[in-house]
């Protein structure tokens, strides 16, 4: 366990070492939301009905940016080959993997999504269910995307490859998570929709690691 | 009698008993492939009833639901060959998945169109986002994303295993395609012909309809093995230029 933290700190620190990584991703997310309102106009009512599914959309689109590093970097050079010799299971480095891919994502994308809302002009009663969407439903994302990330892991073209398997995965979270923020903004209660994004995330942190450790073996075959 | 004591599922892995075997089934599905289809279409486009309510474009029907049923059938086969050919490395398995993706695909595809068309005349719309026709347009993406993954490595075999992780993973998509229509309130109608108590059809309409399900099942039957055989052909053409070295 503390073998799997220290490659989680690990991971972070590269991230961090490496700024541009860090900050590709968040400008992203930003730029394309603020492209929205230059496209579509800038009526508030409009605005507001667009926001969830903008926001959520331009998320799954940023968290894909930041996904082809993910094993890559340590497939190429040899670390992940002496990962998955080590004694701790394939599994469990999977996690750390996305527990780290989501600190420099999603948690971001969290912090900075109340602001692009508030340009949005997102509906005030809106806010807190936007955030605990954001809070469960991006690691799910990493998740997924990390299972993306290990299935295309030594194949050709395999960044447009991995935008291709995961976007038809990420299409549940997308409906439910606007749908909850949507709920929100109609007075209606966000919780089954929640509800749902929170069953993804308890089956996605069960089951994902087994996928993709699967995968990274026979990438290292 | 050797083969008698290899298990069943291991004795057809020999591509060499394989090839006997569905070189022995293939005229017989062949054959009533196009039996089938010949009578499904007759009683489907002549010798069957309009409906009461949507009248001749009923016919529709004959094509969409066959190819429908077949769209998640296909996949569900995939993914046992895929579980399988993980589990027991079995060399045909994985085959298998490769070989059935693009006709799963297909009738995917096939299930969309007829449905929009279906649905211009019936609901006013050549497509509307409910949950029924999303999830099976998720389908039709995952064939896709198998389609191009399996491909997109140098060692065929990787790509063959990797494909088949892809389509366990996917494999959550088919019970919310089934189970849609009593999940949400769609505009797509609720099943008719599973259902608790029987096909909810009338003999008229449902005897064009089993027999299309009967055409295109033997269909695919017959040329998932003439694709099969192909594959098998493949990889012993490359073994042998890698053996001349070829590559």
């Amino acid at each position: 366990m503390s073998a799997a933290f220290a490659l989680f700190l690990h991971d972070l620190k590269l991230q961090f070492r490496h700024g541009s990584d860090l900050v590709a991703p968040l400008a992203f997310f930003v730029l394309a939301v603020l492209m929205v309102p230059l496209g579509v106009g800038p009526e508030p009512n409009l605005l507001a009905r667009l926001a969830p599914g903008m926001l959520w959309i331009t998320a799954l689109l940023a968290t894909l940016l930041a996904l082809d590093r993910l094993f890559q970097r340590d497939f190429e050079d040899g670390t992940l080959d002496l990962l998955a010799l080590a004694p701790m299971p394939l599994e469990l480095i999977v996690l750390a993997k996305v527990a780290a891919h989501w600190v420099t994502t999603g948690l971001p994308f969290m912090a900075i999504a109340p602001i692009l809302g508030v340009m949005l002009h997102l509906d005030s009663a809106s806010f807190v269910t936007l955030e605990i969407s954001l809070l469960i439903g991006t690691p799910v994302l990493s998740m997924i995307g990390a299972f993306g990330a290990a299935v295309t892991l030594g194949a050709r073209r395999g960044g447009a490859l991995l935008a291709l398997l995961v976007l038809p995965l990420y299409v549940p979270i997308l409906i439910f998570a606007t749908s909850a923020i949507g709920a929100a903004g109609e007075g209606l209660s966000s919780r089954p929709h929640l509800l749902l994004l929170a069953s993804f995330f308890a089956g996605g942190i069960v089951l994902v690691p087994f996928a993709a450790a699967a995968a990274l073996r026979n990438a290292l075959e | 009698m050797t083969t008698a004591r290899i298990p069943l599922l291991h004795r057809y892995a020999n591509p060499a008993a394989f090839g006997r075997l569905s070189g022995q089934i293939l005229p017989w599905t062949a054959g009533a492939s196009a039996i089938l289809l010949a009578l499904g279409l007759y009683f489907a486009l002549f010798s069957s009833p309009p409906d009461y309510q949507q009248g001749e474009s009923v016919r529709i029907m004959y094509v969409h639901v066959p190819a429908a049923i077949m769209s998640e059938i296909v996949y569900g086969l995939m993914a046992a060959a895929a579980a399988a050919g993980i589990i027991w490395k079995h060399a045909l398995a994985d085959l298998f998945v490769k070989a059935a993706a693009p006709l799963g695909a297909a009738f995917t595809f096939l299930c969309l169109v007829a449905g929009s068309l279906w649905g211009k005349p019936m609901w006013g719309a050549w497509w509307v986002w409910d949950a029924r026709l999303t999830s099976e347009l998720v389908l039709f993406f995952l064939y896709l994303g198998y389609l191009a993954l399996v491909d997109a490595f140098d060692d065929p075999q990787r790509g063959l295993r990797a494909g088949a992780i892809l389509v366990l993973v996917g494999v959550v998509d088919l019970p919310i395609i089934k189970f849609s229509v009593d999940w949400w309130n769609t505009l797509h109608q609720p099943a008719s012909l599973i259902t608790m108590s029987g096909p909810k059809m009338d003999k008229s309409m449902l005897l064009p309809l089993m027999l299309m399900i009967g055409a295109f099942t033997t269909f695919f039957i017959t040329v998932v093995l003439m694709r099969l055989e192909s594959e098998l052909l493949a990889r012993r053409i490359r073994a042998w230029r890698t053996a001349a070295g070829d590559e």
